[in-house]
Protein backbone atom coordinates (compact mmCIF):
# COMPACT_ATOMS: atom_id res chain seq x y z
CA UNK A 1 0.00 0.00 0.00
CA UNK A 2 3.19 2.29 1.03
CA UNK A 3 4.32 1.97 -2.59
CA UNK A 4 1.06 2.41 -4.43
CA UNK A 5 0.02 5.72 -2.26
CA UNK A 6 3.37 6.70 -1.21
CA UNK A 7 5.19 6.12 -3.89
CA UNK A 8 2.86 6.46 -7.30
CA UNK A 9 3.81 2.72 -8.10
CA UNK A 10 0.94 1.14 -9.59
CA UNK A 11 0.88 -2.23 -8.03
CA UNK A 12 -1.12 -6.12 -7.69
CA UNK A 13 -0.87 -7.98 -4.45
CA UNK A 14 -0.50 -11.71 -4.15
CA UNK A 15 -2.12 -13.75 -1.80
CA UNK A 16 -3.44 -16.73 -1.08
CA UNK A 17 -6.82 -17.42 -1.62
CA UNK A 18 -8.03 -18.20 2.67
CA UNK A 19 -6.68 -14.69 2.70
CA UNK A 20 -9.85 -13.11 0.62
CA UNK A 21 -11.35 -11.09 3.27
CA UNK A 22 -8.44 -10.02 5.24
CA UNK A 23 -7.39 -8.40 2.37
CA UNK A 24 -10.14 -7.02 1.64
CA UNK A 25 -10.97 -5.61 5.17
CA UNK A 26 -7.49 -4.48 5.59
CA UNK A 27 -7.24 -2.34 2.22
CA UNK A 28 -10.80 -0.91 3.26
CA UNK A 29 -9.43 0.08 6.38
CA UNK A 30 -6.39 1.83 5.28
CA UNK A 31 -8.76 3.92 2.59
CA UNK A 32 -7.63 2.02 -0.65
CA UNK A 33 -10.29 -0.75 -1.09
CA UNK A 34 -9.58 -0.70 -5.19
CA UNK A 35 -5.90 -2.28 -4.66
CA UNK A 36 -5.72 -4.46 -7.03
CA UNK A 37 -5.38 -8.55 -6.01
CA UNK A 38 -4.98 -11.66 -7.65
CA UNK A 39 -5.07 -14.51 -5.27
CA UNK A 40 -3.46 -17.81 -5.87
CA UNK A 41 -4.48 -21.13 -3.71
CA UNK A 42 -3.24 -21.95 -0.77
CA UNK A 43 -0.51 -23.06 0.17
CA UNK A 44 2.65 -21.87 -0.85
CA UNK A 45 4.71 -23.02 1.41
CA UNK A 46 6.46 -26.49 0.50
CA UNK A 47 4.94 -26.64 -2.75
CA UNK A 48 7.10 -27.54 -6.04
CA UNK A 49 8.14 -25.95 -8.84
CA UNK A 50 5.85 -27.22 -11.20
CA UNK A 51 2.81 -27.33 -8.39
CA UNK A 52 3.82 -23.33 -8.15
CA UNK A 53 3.53 -23.01 -12.09
CA UNK A 54 0.66 -24.87 -11.89
CA UNK A 55 -0.52 -22.17 -9.52
CA UNK A 56 0.18 -19.16 -11.75
CA UNK A 57 -0.53 -20.27 -14.85
CA UNK A 58 -4.28 -21.76 -13.04
CA UNK A 59 -7.09 -19.58 -12.04
CA UNK A 60 -7.78 -17.50 -8.83
CA UNK A 61 -9.54 -19.25 -6.59
CA UNK A 62 -11.81 -16.65 -5.84
CA UNK A 63 -12.59 -15.16 -9.40
CA UNK A 64 -12.17 -18.50 -11.38
CA UNK A 65 -10.24 -15.93 -13.70
CA UNK A 66 -7.11 -16.80 -14.85
CA UNK A 67 -4.40 -15.48 -12.25
CA UNK A 68 -1.73 -13.89 -14.94
CA UNK A 69 -4.96 -12.10 -16.86
CA UNK A 70 -5.95 -10.47 -13.51
CA UNK A 71 -2.32 -9.55 -12.55
CA UNK A 72 -1.73 -7.88 -16.12
CA UNK A 73 -5.01 -6.38 -16.06
CA UNK A 74 -4.20 -5.13 -12.29
CA UNK A 75 -1.20 -3.14 -13.81
CA UNK A 76 -3.04 -1.52 -17.04
CA UNK A 77 -6.76 -1.61 -17.13
CA UNK A 78 -8.28 2.20 -16.08
CA UNK A 79 -8.75 3.00 -12.62
CA UNK A 80 -12.12 4.45 -11.73
CA UNK A 81 -13.27 7.24 -10.19
CA UNK A 82 -13.54 5.48 -6.50
CA UNK A 83 -9.92 4.54 -7.44
CA UNK A 84 -8.95 7.89 -7.19
CA UNK A 85 -9.99 9.38 -4.64
CA UNK A 86 -9.84 6.33 -2.20
CA UNK A 87 -12.36 5.86 0.56
CA UNK A 88 -12.94 8.00 3.78
CA UNK A 89 -15.51 7.36 6.10
CA UNK A 90 -15.43 8.09 9.61
CA UNK A 91 -16.67 5.62 12.03
CA UNK A 92 -17.89 5.45 15.92
CA UNK A 93 -18.94 2.76 18.77
CA UNK A 94 -22.78 3.94 20.38
CA UNK A 95 -22.04 3.77 24.02
CA UNK A 96 -25.01 1.57 24.64
CA UNK A 97 -26.50 -1.33 22.94
CA UNK A 98 -30.48 -0.82 21.83
CA UNK A 99 -32.33 -1.91 24.63
CA UNK A 100 -33.65 -5.00 24.74
CA UNK A 101 -34.46 -8.49 26.28
CA UNK A 102 -31.99 -10.08 28.52
CA UNK A 103 -32.61 -13.08 26.17
CA UNK A 104 -32.41 -11.18 22.79
CA UNK A 105 -29.44 -8.97 24.58
CA UNK A 106 -27.40 -12.23 24.96
CA UNK A 107 -27.96 -13.31 21.32
CA UNK A 108 -26.76 -10.13 19.96
CA UNK A 109 -23.37 -10.10 21.94
CA UNK A 110 -23.05 -13.38 20.67
CA UNK A 111 -23.75 -13.09 16.90
CA UNK A 112 -21.69 -9.81 16.71
CA UNK A 113 -18.78 -11.85 18.20
CA UNK A 114 -18.90 -9.43 21.40
CA UNK A 115 -18.28 -12.97 23.62
CA UNK A 116 -16.13 -15.76 23.61
CA UNK A 117 -19.11 -18.18 23.18
CA UNK A 118 -19.66 -18.79 26.84
CA UNK A 119 -22.11 -17.03 28.50
CA UNK A 120 -21.35 -13.39 29.84
CA UNK A 121 -22.89 -11.09 32.25
CA UNK A 122 -24.44 -8.38 30.44
CA UNK A 123 -22.64 -4.97 30.92
CA UNK A 124 -25.63 -2.67 32.61
CA UNK A 125 -25.24 0.04 33.59
CA UNK A 126 -25.78 -0.29 36.95
CA UNK A 127 -23.03 -3.10 36.92
CA UNK A 128 -20.60 -0.92 34.97
CA UNK A 129 -20.68 1.70 37.50
CA UNK A 130 -20.20 -0.49 40.56
CA UNK A 131 -16.54 -1.62 38.52
CA UNK A 132 -15.62 2.18 37.46
CA UNK A 133 -15.83 2.75 41.37
CA UNK A 134 -12.70 0.67 42.09
CA UNK A 135 -10.45 2.82 40.33
CA UNK A 136 -9.44 6.65 40.36
CA UNK A 137 -9.09 6.94 37.22
CA UNK A 138 -12.29 8.58 35.63
CA UNK A 139 -14.33 7.16 32.95
CA UNK A 140 -13.28 8.64 29.67
CA UNK A 141 -9.99 9.01 30.91
CA UNK A 142 -8.07 7.11 27.45
CA UNK A 143 -6.21 3.66 28.56
CA UNK A 144 -4.38 3.02 25.71
CA UNK A 145 -4.77 1.41 22.31
CA UNK A 146 -4.76 -1.91 20.82
CA UNK A 147 -4.64 -3.26 16.73
CA UNK A 148 -5.20 -6.75 15.69
CA UNK A 149 -1.70 -6.87 14.04
CA UNK A 150 1.07 -4.25 13.14
CA UNK A 151 -0.72 -3.77 9.78
CA UNK A 152 -4.05 -3.28 11.03
CA UNK A 153 -5.16 0.22 12.36
CA UNK A 154 -5.34 0.89 16.43
CA UNK A 155 -8.27 1.32 18.13
CA UNK A 156 -8.30 3.50 21.65
CA UNK A 157 -10.35 2.66 24.68
CA UNK A 158 -11.67 4.71 28.05
CA UNK A 159 -11.57 3.14 31.19
CA UNK A 160 -15.42 2.68 31.17
CA UNK A 161 -14.91 0.63 27.54
CA UNK A 162 -12.70 -1.51 30.13
CA UNK A 163 -15.31 -1.88 32.84
CA UNK A 164 -17.94 -3.13 30.17
CA UNK A 165 -15.70 -6.28 29.38
CA UNK A 166 -14.85 -6.57 32.78
CA UNK A 167 -18.08 -6.76 33.78
CA UNK A 168 -18.97 -9.44 30.80
CA UNK A 169 -16.07 -11.86 32.37
CA UNK A 170 -17.63 -11.71 35.50
CA UNK A 171 -14.97 -10.03 37.32
CA UNK A 172 -15.37 -8.58 40.56
CA UNK A 173 -15.35 -4.99 41.06
CA UNK A 174 -12.20 -5.40 43.53
CA UNK A 175 -10.67 -7.06 40.48
CA UNK A 176 -10.73 -4.29 38.07
CA UNK A 177 -7.55 -2.12 38.65
CA UNK A 178 -5.16 -5.39 37.49
CA UNK A 179 -7.41 -5.60 34.38
CA UNK A 180 -6.87 -1.38 33.84
CA UNK A 181 -2.79 -2.42 34.13
CA UNK A 182 -3.38 -5.29 31.34
CA UNK A 183 -5.44 -2.93 28.91
CA UNK A 184 -3.47 -0.15 29.82
CA UNK A 185 -0.34 -1.99 28.77
CA UNK A 186 -1.65 -1.81 24.60
CA UNK A 187 -1.21 -5.47 24.14
CA UNK A 188 -3.48 -7.59 23.13
CA UNK A 189 -4.28 -10.98 24.21
CA UNK A 190 -6.04 -12.14 21.04
CA UNK A 191 -3.55 -10.69 17.96
CA UNK A 192 -4.35 -12.37 14.33
CA UNK A 193 -1.38 -14.81 13.54
CA UNK A 194 -1.93 -18.20 11.30
CA UNK A 195 0.15 -19.69 14.50
CA UNK A 196 -2.69 -19.18 16.92
CA UNK A 197 -0.69 -17.82 18.93
CA UNK A 198 -2.01 -17.12 23.04
CA UNK A 199 -1.03 -14.69 25.80
CA UNK A 200 0.08 -16.02 29.54
CA UNK A 201 -0.38 -13.69 32.31
CA UNK A 202 1.19 -13.71 35.81
CA UNK A 203 0.34 -11.63 38.78
CA UNK A 204 2.77 -10.48 41.31
CA UNK A 205 2.93 -8.56 44.65
CA UNK A 206 0.49 -8.31 47.49
CA UNK A 207 -2.58 -7.85 45.04
CA UNK A 208 -2.10 -11.79 45.11
CA UNK A 209 -4.17 -11.74 48.65
CA UNK A 210 -6.06 -8.95 48.78
CA UNK A 211 -7.81 -10.87 45.63
CA UNK A 212 -7.23 -14.10 47.14
CA UNK A 213 -5.89 -15.63 43.89
CA UNK A 214 -4.43 -18.96 43.35
CA UNK A 215 -0.40 -19.46 43.11
CA UNK A 216 -0.95 -23.12 44.79
CA UNK A 217 -2.67 -26.50 43.78
CA UNK A 218 -4.56 -26.00 40.61
CA UNK A 219 -3.47 -22.53 39.99
CA UNK A 220 -3.23 -22.51 36.06
CA UNK A 221 -6.89 -24.51 35.99
CA UNK A 222 -10.51 -23.63 36.67
CA UNK A 223 -10.27 -23.12 40.20
CA UNK A 224 -10.15 -19.82 41.53
CA UNK A 225 -12.87 -17.03 40.41
CA UNK A 226 -9.71 -13.96 40.28
CA UNK A 227 -7.46 -16.05 38.17
CA UNK A 228 -10.50 -16.76 35.69
CA UNK A 229 -11.97 -13.63 35.48
CA UNK A 230 -8.88 -11.22 34.95
CA UNK A 231 -7.71 -14.04 32.46
CA UNK A 232 -11.24 -13.74 30.66
CA UNK A 233 -11.57 -10.04 31.02
CA UNK A 234 -7.80 -9.67 29.11
CA UNK A 235 -9.28 -12.06 26.64
CA UNK A 236 -12.66 -10.15 25.95
CA UNK A 237 -11.22 -6.68 26.34
CA UNK A 238 -8.42 -7.66 23.45
CA UNK A 239 -11.00 -8.67 20.99
CA UNK A 240 -13.45 -5.85 21.46
CA UNK A 241 -11.72 -2.84 22.12
CA UNK A 242 -9.19 -3.55 19.19
CA UNK A 243 -12.00 -3.85 16.43
CA UNK A 244 -12.51 -7.63 16.88
CA UNK A 245 -11.46 -11.53 16.57
CA UNK A 246 -13.59 -13.04 14.32
CA UNK A 247 -12.36 -16.15 12.31
CA UNK A 248 -11.15 -15.65 8.43
CA UNK A 249 -11.70 -12.02 8.85
CA UNK A 250 -9.53 -10.33 12.37
CA UNK A 251 -8.48 -13.76 13.21
CA UNK A 252 -6.66 -15.95 11.02
CA UNK A 253 -5.17 -18.79 13.92
CA UNK A 254 -5.53 -21.80 11.55
CA UNK A 255 -6.31 -24.32 14.73
CA UNK A 256 -6.82 -21.63 17.37
CA UNK A 257 -5.50 -21.98 21.00
CA UNK A 258 -7.48 -23.20 24.02
CA UNK A 259 -4.96 -20.83 25.96
CA UNK A 260 -7.23 -17.74 24.67
CA UNK A 261 -10.14 -18.38 26.56
CA UNK A 262 -8.22 -17.04 30.05
CA UNK A 263 -4.81 -16.60 28.81
CA UNK A 264 -3.14 -19.11 31.48
CA UNK A 265 -3.33 -16.28 34.06
CA UNK A 266 -2.33 -16.82 37.51
CA UNK A 267 -0.42 -15.45 40.77
CA UNK A 268 3.24 -16.49 41.33
CA UNK A 269 3.58 -18.85 44.04
CA UNK A 270 6.80 -16.01 45.79
CA UNK A 271 6.35 -17.45 49.19
CA UNK A 272 7.69 -21.26 48.21
CA UNK A 273 10.17 -20.18 45.44
CA UNK A 274 13.78 -20.26 46.20
CA UNK A 275 14.40 -17.28 43.94
CA UNK A 276 13.26 -13.76 43.75
CA UNK A 277 9.80 -13.12 42.11
CA UNK A 278 9.25 -12.01 38.61
CA UNK A 279 8.47 -8.65 39.23
CA UNK A 280 11.54 -8.28 41.20
CA UNK A 281 13.76 -9.24 38.27
CA UNK A 282 12.12 -6.60 36.46
CA UNK A 283 13.03 -4.15 38.47
CA UNK A 284 9.96 -4.19 40.77
CA UNK A 285 10.05 -3.62 44.30
CA UNK A 286 8.20 -6.76 46.63
CA UNK A 287 5.54 -4.68 47.60
CA UNK A 288 5.02 -3.15 44.32
CA UNK A 289 1.67 -5.25 42.69
CA UNK A 290 2.26 -5.90 38.93
CA UNK A 291 0.93 -8.49 36.25
CA UNK A 292 3.41 -9.70 33.68
CA UNK A 293 2.15 -10.61 30.14
CA UNK A 294 3.71 -13.38 27.96
CA UNK A 295 2.60 -13.62 24.57
CA UNK A 296 3.55 -16.35 21.63
CA UNK A 297 2.20 -19.02 23.96
CA UNK A 298 2.23 -22.33 21.64
CA UNK A 299 4.33 -24.80 23.07
CA UNK A 300 4.02 -26.61 26.53
CA UNK A 301 6.53 -29.42 27.44
CA UNK A 302 5.54 -31.58 30.63
CA UNK A 303 7.35 -34.01 32.76
CA UNK A 304 7.84 -34.70 36.73
CA UNK A 305 10.99 -33.48 38.48
CA UNK A 306 14.58 -34.25 38.18
CA UNK A 307 16.52 -37.19 38.66
CA UNK A 308 20.06 -37.07 39.48
CA UNK A 309 21.30 -39.50 36.48
CA UNK A 310 20.35 -37.23 33.43
CA UNK A 311 18.73 -33.98 34.51
CA UNK A 312 21.31 -32.38 31.97
CA UNK A 313 19.79 -34.57 28.93
CA UNK A 314 15.83 -34.55 29.75
CA UNK A 315 15.92 -30.78 29.96
CA UNK A 316 17.83 -30.46 27.41
CA UNK A 317 15.62 -32.41 24.97
CA UNK A 318 12.77 -30.31 26.15
CA UNK A 319 14.59 -27.41 24.92
CA UNK A 320 15.42 -29.07 21.73
CA UNK A 321 11.72 -30.11 21.13
CA UNK A 322 10.72 -26.43 20.74
CA UNK A 323 10.68 -24.36 17.40
CA UNK A 324 13.62 -22.11 17.38
CA UNK A 325 11.11 -19.07 17.59
CA UNK A 326 9.80 -20.28 20.60
CA UNK A 327 11.26 -18.59 23.81
CA UNK A 328 11.67 -21.18 26.97
CA UNK A 329 9.51 -20.05 30.02
CA UNK A 330 10.12 -22.29 33.07
CA UNK A 331 6.38 -22.24 34.49
CA UNK A 332 8.07 -24.97 38.22
CA UNK A 333 6.29 -26.41 40.99
CA UNK A 334 8.38 -25.26 44.34
CA UNK A 335 9.07 -28.38 44.36
CA UNK A 336 10.86 -28.62 40.81
CA UNK A 337 12.45 -25.17 41.19
CA UNK A 338 14.21 -26.62 44.53
CA UNK A 339 15.30 -29.30 42.28
CA UNK A 340 16.67 -27.10 39.72
CA UNK A 341 18.66 -24.67 42.45
CA UNK A 342 19.88 -27.82 44.04
CA UNK A 343 20.83 -30.18 41.34
CA UNK A 344 22.10 -26.94 38.81
CA UNK A 345 23.47 -25.13 41.65
CA UNK A 346 21.16 -22.05 40.21
CA UNK A 347 20.95 -19.30 43.10
CA UNK A 348 19.32 -17.38 40.71
CA UNK A 349 16.83 -17.53 37.85
CA UNK A 350 18.84 -15.70 35.38
CA UNK A 351 21.53 -18.65 36.21
CA UNK A 352 19.28 -21.42 35.09
CA UNK A 353 18.21 -19.06 32.12
CA UNK A 354 22.02 -18.70 30.64
CA UNK A 355 22.56 -22.76 31.53
CA UNK A 356 19.40 -23.31 29.00
CA UNK A 357 20.55 -20.75 26.69
CA UNK A 358 24.28 -22.30 26.35
CA UNK A 359 22.65 -25.93 26.60
CA UNK A 360 19.96 -25.55 23.64
CA UNK A 361 22.36 -25.84 20.56
CA UNK A 362 21.63 -27.48 17.25
CA UNK A 363 23.38 -28.35 14.05
CA UNK A 364 23.02 -24.97 11.84
CA UNK A 365 21.69 -26.31 8.69
CA UNK A 366 18.71 -27.53 10.76
CA UNK A 367 18.22 -24.62 12.31
CA UNK A 368 17.70 -22.58 9.52
CA UNK A 369 15.37 -25.55 8.06
CA UNK A 370 12.77 -24.37 10.74
CA UNK A 371 10.00 -22.46 8.69
CA UNK A 372 9.21 -20.18 11.39
CA UNK A 373 13.16 -19.43 11.03
CA UNK A 374 13.24 -18.74 7.00
CA UNK A 375 10.19 -16.18 7.90
CA UNK A 376 11.25 -14.52 10.98
CA UNK A 377 14.85 -14.67 11.28
CA UNK A 378 16.34 -15.33 8.23
CA UNK A 379 15.76 -11.70 6.72
CA UNK A 380 16.48 -10.63 10.22
CA UNK A 381 19.67 -12.22 9.23
CA UNK A 382 20.76 -11.07 6.00
CA UNK A 383 20.19 -7.52 7.07
CA UNK A 384 22.99 -8.22 9.19
CA UNK A 385 21.30 -8.22 12.29
CA UNK A 386 23.39 -9.91 15.21
CA UNK A 387 23.23 -12.74 16.74
CA UNK A 388 21.48 -14.11 13.61
CA UNK A 389 23.87 -13.19 10.87
CA UNK A 390 26.56 -15.23 12.48
CA UNK A 391 24.28 -18.17 12.64
CA UNK A 392 24.20 -18.09 9.11
CA UNK A 393 27.97 -17.85 8.65
CA UNK A 394 28.22 -21.41 10.68
CA UNK A 395 29.09 -24.33 8.83
CA UNK A 396 26.28 -26.65 8.29
CA UNK A 397 27.15 -29.04 11.32
CA UNK A 398 28.41 -26.26 13.46
CA UNK A 399 26.17 -26.05 16.84
CA UNK A 400 24.53 -22.93 17.16
CA UNK A 401 22.06 -21.16 19.86
CA UNK A 402 18.37 -22.08 19.31
CA UNK A 403 17.12 -18.90 21.19
CA UNK A 404 18.00 -15.15 22.27
CA UNK A 405 20.00 -14.96 25.83
CA UNK A 406 17.69 -13.07 27.21
CA UNK A 407 14.27 -14.71 25.90
CA UNK A 408 14.44 -17.46 28.67
CA UNK A 409 12.32 -16.69 31.82
CA UNK A 410 11.24 -18.40 34.93
CA UNK A 411 8.48 -18.35 37.42
CA UNK A 412 7.38 -20.78 40.36
CA UNK A 413 3.49 -21.88 40.87
CA UNK A 414 1.50 -24.99 42.08
CA UNK A 415 1.07 -26.69 45.47
CA UNK A 416 3.68 -28.98 45.70
CA UNK A 417 1.35 -32.06 45.40
CA UNK A 418 4.17 -33.21 43.09
CA UNK A 419 7.19 -31.91 41.30
CA UNK A 420 5.76 -31.67 38.02
CA UNK A 421 6.58 -28.63 35.98
CA UNK A 422 6.11 -27.24 32.26
CA UNK A 423 8.25 -25.91 29.61
CA UNK A 424 5.52 -23.08 27.71
CA UNK A 425 6.64 -21.13 24.75
CA UNK A 426 5.78 -17.56 26.16
CA UNK A 427 7.98 -14.75 25.31
CA UNK A 428 8.08 -11.95 27.92
CA UNK A 429 6.92 -8.98 26.82
CA UNK A 430 6.92 -6.49 30.05
CA UNK A 431 5.37 -5.77 33.16
CA UNK A 432 2.73 -3.16 34.69
CA UNK A 433 2.17 -1.54 37.60
CA UNK A 434 -1.84 -2.66 38.91
CA UNK A 435 -1.42 0.33 41.94
CA UNK A 436 -1.26 2.74 39.31
CA UNK A 437 -4.82 1.63 38.46
CA UNK A 438 -6.15 1.30 41.92
CA UNK B 1 -52.90 -11.31 23.05
CA UNK B 2 -53.33 -7.99 21.17
CA UNK B 3 -50.73 -5.83 19.84
CA UNK B 4 -51.10 -3.13 22.87
CA UNK B 5 -51.29 -5.50 25.33
CA UNK B 6 -48.11 -6.95 24.41
CA UNK B 7 -45.87 -3.50 23.60
CA UNK B 8 -47.72 -2.45 27.31
CA UNK B 9 -45.84 -5.56 28.48
CA UNK B 10 -42.55 -4.82 27.06
CA UNK B 11 -42.40 -1.32 28.47
CA UNK B 12 -43.45 -1.75 31.45
CA UNK B 13 -41.07 -4.21 32.43
CA UNK B 14 -42.90 -7.55 32.68
CA UNK B 15 -40.64 -10.39 33.71
CA UNK B 16 -38.63 -12.18 30.58
CA UNK B 17 -39.60 -9.04 28.11
CA UNK B 18 -38.17 -6.10 30.48
CA UNK B 19 -35.68 -4.65 28.43
CA UNK B 20 -32.41 -3.77 29.21
CA UNK B 21 -29.86 -1.00 28.58
CA UNK B 22 -26.34 -2.43 28.55
CA UNK B 23 -22.93 -0.90 27.27
CA UNK B 24 -21.62 -1.43 23.78
CA UNK B 25 -18.35 -3.33 24.64
CA UNK B 26 -16.39 -2.41 20.99
CA UNK B 27 -13.32 0.19 21.38
CA UNK B 28 -13.07 3.21 19.16
CA UNK B 29 -11.96 2.54 15.64
CA UNK B 30 -9.84 5.55 13.72
CA UNK B 31 -11.30 7.20 11.05
CA UNK B 32 -10.35 6.17 7.73
CA UNK B 33 -8.68 8.83 5.20
CA UNK B 34 -9.15 7.56 1.70
CA UNK B 35 -6.21 7.51 -0.22
CA UNK B 36 -5.93 7.60 -4.38
CA UNK B 37 -4.16 4.54 -6.40
CA UNK B 38 -1.51 5.55 -8.41
CA UNK B 39 -2.21 5.50 -12.03
CA UNK B 40 -2.01 2.20 -14.03
CA UNK B 41 0.12 1.64 -17.14
CA UNK B 42 -1.28 1.38 -20.57
CA UNK B 43 0.98 -1.14 -21.57
CA UNK B 44 3.61 -3.97 -19.88
CA UNK B 45 5.40 -3.44 -23.20
CA UNK B 46 8.97 -2.65 -22.79
CA UNK B 47 8.46 -1.57 -19.07
CA UNK B 48 10.19 -2.87 -15.95
CA UNK B 49 8.39 -4.77 -13.36
CA UNK B 50 9.34 -5.21 -9.78
CA UNK B 51 8.71 -8.50 -8.19
CA UNK B 52 9.02 -7.92 -4.12
CA UNK B 53 9.22 -10.93 -2.54
CA UNK B 54 7.83 -10.92 1.06
CA UNK B 55 10.18 -13.63 2.31
CA UNK B 56 7.51 -15.12 4.12
CA UNK B 57 6.21 -19.21 3.56
CA UNK B 58 8.22 -19.44 0.01
CA UNK B 59 7.38 -16.46 -1.67
CA UNK B 60 10.02 -15.91 -3.56
CA UNK B 61 9.94 -19.37 -5.49
CA UNK B 62 6.10 -18.48 -6.23
CA UNK B 63 7.25 -15.20 -7.73
CA UNK B 64 10.31 -16.72 -9.36
CA UNK B 65 7.20 -18.74 -11.61
CA UNK B 66 5.31 -15.22 -12.57
CA UNK B 67 9.26 -13.92 -13.21
CA UNK B 68 8.97 -17.52 -15.96
CA UNK B 69 5.41 -16.43 -17.12
CA UNK B 70 6.52 -13.23 -18.67
CA UNK B 71 9.20 -14.49 -20.27
CA UNK B 72 7.62 -16.97 -22.14
CA UNK B 73 4.34 -15.04 -22.66
CA UNK B 74 4.92 -11.31 -22.59
CA UNK B 75 8.81 -11.44 -23.23
CA UNK B 76 8.55 -7.34 -23.74
CA UNK B 77 8.36 -6.91 -20.28
CA UNK B 78 11.91 -6.65 -17.78
CA UNK B 79 11.16 -8.29 -14.54
CA UNK B 80 13.30 -8.41 -10.95
CA UNK B 81 13.10 -10.71 -8.36
CA UNK B 82 13.87 -8.36 -4.81
CA UNK B 83 13.39 -9.33 -1.84
CA UNK B 84 12.26 -7.13 1.32
CA UNK B 85 15.04 -6.33 3.70
CA UNK B 86 13.93 -7.65 6.54
CA UNK B 87 10.49 -9.23 7.78
CA UNK B 88 7.57 -8.75 6.65
CA UNK B 89 6.90 -6.44 9.07
CA UNK B 90 9.08 -3.88 8.42
CA UNK B 91 8.88 -1.30 5.82
CA UNK B 92 11.82 -1.01 3.27
CA UNK B 93 11.77 2.70 1.81
CA UNK B 94 15.28 1.91 -0.01
CA UNK B 95 13.45 -0.60 -1.59
CA UNK B 96 10.33 1.16 -2.52
CA UNK B 97 12.45 4.36 -3.81
CA UNK B 98 14.87 1.95 -6.24
CA UNK B 99 11.59 0.60 -7.98
CA UNK B 100 10.03 4.06 -8.30
CA UNK B 101 13.47 4.86 -9.91
CA UNK B 102 14.00 1.97 -12.14
CA UNK B 103 10.60 0.65 -12.34
CA UNK B 104 7.47 1.11 -13.74
CA UNK B 105 5.02 -1.47 -11.17
CA UNK B 106 5.48 -4.51 -8.97
CA UNK B 107 3.79 -7.04 -8.09
CA UNK B 108 3.93 -8.05 -4.14
CA UNK B 109 3.83 -11.64 -3.08
CA UNK B 110 2.95 -13.31 -1.29
CA UNK B 111 0.77 -11.50 1.44
CA UNK B 112 -0.47 -12.73 4.54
Amino acid sequence: MTLESGYGVPVVMLHTHVFDRVVRSTVRMNGMPGMRAAYVPQPVMGKSESELWEYVTGKNPITGRAVMQEVVEGLTSPLTTDDLSGETFERSTPRLVEPDTEENLHALFLRNHWTDTLPIVLPTEERVANMLAHTRHKPDELVGRMRITGHREAWAYTVEKVAVNAVMAGARPEYFPVILALAASNVTARGSSSSSMASLVVVNGPIRQELEMNSGIGAMGPFNHANSTIGRAYSLLSQNLEGGSVPGLTYMGSQGNAYSFTNVTFAENEEASPWEPFHVEQGFKPTDSTVSIFGSVWHTGFTLGLREGHWRQVVERMLLGMDPLCRPFFVLDPIAARQFAEFGGFETKAKLAEWAYDLARIPAAQYWDYQLIQNYIYPRATFGEEPFASRLRAAPDELVHMFAPDSIHTVVVGGETNAYWRLFSAGYTRTMNVDDWR
Amino acid sequence: MTIAHEQRRATRGDGAHTHLSVLNPMGYPPRVTGKALAPRLDSLDGKTVFLVDCRFDDSARLLEQVQTWFVKHMPGVTTRVVSLANVYGKDDPELWARIKREGHAAIVGVGH
